[in-house]
């Protein structure tokens, strides 16, 4: 069987965003960029799954993006992935667009399971599992916590307010990976020295006409720092007494 | 006839939720400004409370009824919304941004041809056309976007849209369509509530708490708070991390962006990817004992000081006003 698994490669969480001069982007200029963490779950649980059914399962990482997602990509090979495509367009793309790709590759890869970070920490859609099954015709199942694959059947728990969902489904299929899927493993380094010769195949990103036009980007409106009302408890009846009478939250 | 905009009414343990009012309401205002009919769709068995959305202005809803539909399917909900969707002609489709909305409206979109706009924090009209304002980088940055597609699928943050009542008499005409086969290829078979507790991305007020609690062991110290606020309990990243507290607690970047009415912070510093998920709450008190700390730049109201001292007399100073 081979099992897909989509990266995207993102801003870190820890770096500051700047809007960019065109004022629809960001500022690349300064910026980390590593894998999306909800991916290394996915990574993770394809990585089992490889484990789970043995040989003649192979493990595909695909990404679409510019040049520097191969560095995405190659993290992906040194946690033990097979092989990775590079689906090029240094333009970005949204949801749709980036789905539309995935699912063209996927298709002619054939493979059965798609694994994909529940969201991206870019533009924070959490729409590209959802839409890439929906080109393939495959079921869904996002923001998956908890996963069982047995011959056919897919069992898994989805995260949802206040608990979760059972959801039984069906091969093939795409999974939304949730943080407490798993814990993803580090590299090793034996695994980064390997990556070094596994292959990372180039190939133009199907075309797809965008359906959400940015306008603009800005900040939020900075917060003006509030008052500090004391250092011990005596302050707590005068913090009250605000959030009743001014804030009215209370 | 007006064309359509229709406003998916999500119910859960067969009652409409307050997020339903949140989309009823929304849908409401762009039908006047965009002179549209708006209409509810509810899916499931026996839901009690759907005529309640003529409160907020829905004139009309279209319950999707059958005995396998209590509980959400993806597939299922998938195919009677865009069938409809495509049969009436709709124009736009407003969704909750809740754990079921933002599952669907992708899929429906697709069908349908739709661009969604997930996580919408602001709808306004300019010139005729649909802007939407959504947080990116989990609240760093804010793009306004519009939609090229001719059929639009708008997502909102749950909490964030006003559910309006215009006429607490009025209730909303019902329409039941049976759904005899509905197609099940991925359903949920079971819900596992945790135990009782307010989920942070539904909450008017959270309290969370960070490694300042020095261990699980005083997280009660956050939960007796949150209990006489009527509060959800939340978590910094860190402390879900070292294992204190499950990852449904977690707020910010790799957790959940909220925007409550009254955001608490107990001994949390206020890492970057933290502040970018709360910091769009409308009041933020901090509690730390490090006046220097980042969460102090965002906080109406703060007490620099210890957690084990303060968090007590608040909860008691909290009871006291509530009884």
């Amino acid at each position: 069987m081979k099992i897909a698994v989509c990266v995207s490669h993102v801003p870190d969480t820890a770096t500051k965003i700047k809007v960019g001069t065109d004022q629809k982007t960001i500022d690349p200029s300064g910026v980390t960029y590593i894998v999306n963490p909800y991916d290394e779950f996915a990574i993770e649980e394809a990585l089992k799954m490889k484990e789970k059914f043995g040989a003649g399962t192979e493990v595909i990482a695909l990404s679409v993006g510019g040049d520097s997602n191969k560095e995405t990509i190659r993290k992906a090979l040194a946690m033990g992935v097979d092989s990775g495509i590079l689906l090029k367009d240094e333009n970005p793309r949204d949801s749709f667009g980036i789905a539309k790709a995935l699912a063209e590759e996927i298709r002619n890869l054939a493979c059965e399971l798609v694994f994909c970070g529940k969201q991206s920490v870019d533009h924070d859609n959490s729409t590209v599992p959802q839409i890439l099954a929906e080109f393939l015709n495959y079921s869904c199942i996002s923001v998956v916590v908890s996963l069982k694959v047995d011959g056919n059947k897919v069992t898994a728990e989805r995260e949802i307010e206040g608990g979760k969902e059972v959801v039984e489904a069906e091969l093939p299929i795409v999974i939304g990976a949730q943080k407490g899927l798993n814990e993803p493993r580090y590299a090793s380094l034996k695994g980064i020295m390997a990556a070094k010769k596994k292959t990372i195949e180039e190939k133009p990103a199907a075309p797809a006409e965008g359906l959400v036009e940015v306008m603009i980007m800005k900040k939020p409106a900075e917060k003006q720092p509030g008052r500090i009302l004391g250092t011990d408890k005596s302050a707590v009846p005068e913090l009250v007494r605000l959030l009743r009478e001014e804030a009215k939250v209370i | 006839m007006a064309k359509k905009i229709l406003a998916i009414l999500e119910q859960r343990d067969n009652r409409l939720k307050r997020t339903a009012f949140e989309a009823s309401s929304l849908a409401v205002r762009l039908a006047g400004e965009l002179n549209l009919e708006a209409e509810g769709i509810v899916i499931g068995n026996d839901v009690e409370n759907i005529s309640e959305a003529g409160k907020y202005g829905i004139k009309k809803v279209i319950h999707f009824k059958n005995n396998n539909l209590s509980n959400y399917s993806t597939s299922a909900y998938t195919k009677i919304i865009s069938d409809y969707a495509k049969e009436k002609g709709a124009d736009y489709l407003i969704f909750s941004g809740t754990a079921l909305g933002k599952d669907l409206a992708p899929h429906v979109s697709v069908r349908i041809n739709a661009g969604c706009l997930m996580d919408c924090v602001d709808v306004k009209i300019s010139s005729g056309e649909v802007i939407a304002t959504r947080p990116v980088y989990a609240g760093k940055a804010l793009i306004d976007v519009k939609l090229k597609s001719a059929v639009k699928s708008i997502v909102i943050r749950p909490n964030v849209f006003k559910a309006e009542l215009k006429d607490e008499n009025a209730f909303s005409e019902i329409e039941v369509i049976n759904i005899d086969n509905p197609d099940l290829s991925a359903k949920v078979t079971e819900i596992k509530k945790s135990e009782g507790k307010l989920d942070v991305a539904e909450a008017d007020i959270i309290v969370s708490g960070g490694r300042g609690l020095r261990g699980p062991e005083n997280f009660h110290l956050v939960e007796e708070l949150a209990d006489a606020l009527g509060a959800a309990v939340g978590a910094s990243r860190a402390v879900v991390d070292a294992g204190w507290r499950d990852h449904r607690e977690q707020v910010g970047q790799t957790g959940k962006t909220v925007s409550p009415s009254l955001y608490v912070a107990c001994g949390l510093s206020g890492a970057i990817q933290h502040l970018a998920g709360m910091s769009s709450s409308k009041y933020i008190v901090a509690i730390n004992k490090d006046k220097e700390a980042p969460i102090f730049n965002v906080a109406d109201y703060g007490i620099a000081g210890d957690v084990f001292e303060i968090l007590p007399a608040l909860t008691e100073e909290i009871k006291k006003i509530k009884s």
